[in-house]
């Protein structure tokens, strides 16, 4: 059994990089392996948008890693400088900037680039999907 | 020698076309500020960020070389770039920063072999 991490960089609907970590997360916990984590950096960070809207046919992405946390109580961090200069902010950062909504819903956590290194450093095999 | 510990970020795009690089440093940063080993690679156009001189991007972009110029600040003192990619590129080494080390690409397996912990950018 491994312990994997996963880095996840490419925006939903614009990179095929979210849909690759969901399978590839999917498929290593069904070999038996342990899934420590998945960080969101760079453009990533749009997956953890609570309100994205894609038509009905299609995958909402944001939906499907809350049901890999659901499923497999996976922790999902997002990197909160990436995050708020993409406009992605939780309830309280977006009282803190004086923002009338906010789109990041536990169990999505806005945190710093250190939890990044210290996945990586409880991971096995670190996988960055970009 | 790399440690086992020392983290080997990959910066892989030039400045100001995206964001890459500025987070990819970010990245460097954090993790020498808590006080782990990093050690970067440049390959392709991920070179232009270590050219001397240059200024910032369009109006409203900040420039990257400050950052680059940093580095050595928080003991990142390994800026490993290719040597055949610079001939690529068409650029002399007089026209990058100070302080790299030129390394040939038969060798660069080696150097991520020595390295655990990558990240790409």
């Amino acid at each position: 059994m491994m312990q994997y991490g996963l880095l996840v960089m490419g925006a939903p609907y614009s990179s095929p990089a979210p849909h690759s970590a969901l399978r590839f997360a999917h498929a290593a916990i069904a070999r038996g392996h342990r899934l420590a984590g998945v960080f969101f950096y760079h453009d990533g960070v749009h997956n953890a948008s609570s309100l994205m809207a894609p038509p009905q046919d299609e995958l909402n992405l944001n939906e499907a890693w809350l049901e890999l946390h659901r499923l497999h109580d996976v922790q999902l961090d997002v990197c909160i400088a990436a995050a708020l200069r993409r406009g992605l902010m939780s309830e309280s950062e977006a009282q803190r900037h004086g923002k009338q909504v906010f789109n990041i819903e536990k169990p999505f956590e806005l945190t710093g680039l250190g939890q990044l290194l210290e996945l990586q450093q409880r991971s096995d095999r670190f996988i960055t999907f970009a | 020698m790399a440690t086992p510990d020392t983290l080997l970020v990959i910066i892989r795009h030039a400045p100001h076309g995206s964001s890459w690089l500025r987070e990819g440093l970010d990245a460097a940063l954090v993790a020498a500020a808590f006080g782990q080993p990093v050690e970067l690679l440049f390959m392709g156009q991920g070179i232009m960020a270590l050219l001397k001189g240059q200024g910032s991007g369009a109006p409203g972009q900040k420039a990257s070389l400050p950052t680059i110029d940093m580095l050595e600040m928080y003991d990142i003192d390994k800026l490993w770039v290719p040597k055949e990619a610079l001939q690529n590129l068409d650029i002399s080494t007089d026209a990058l920063v100070d302080g790299v080390t030129l390394i040939a690409n038969v060798d660069i397996p080696d150097l991520l072999q020595q390295h655990a912990k990558i990240l790409s950018f």
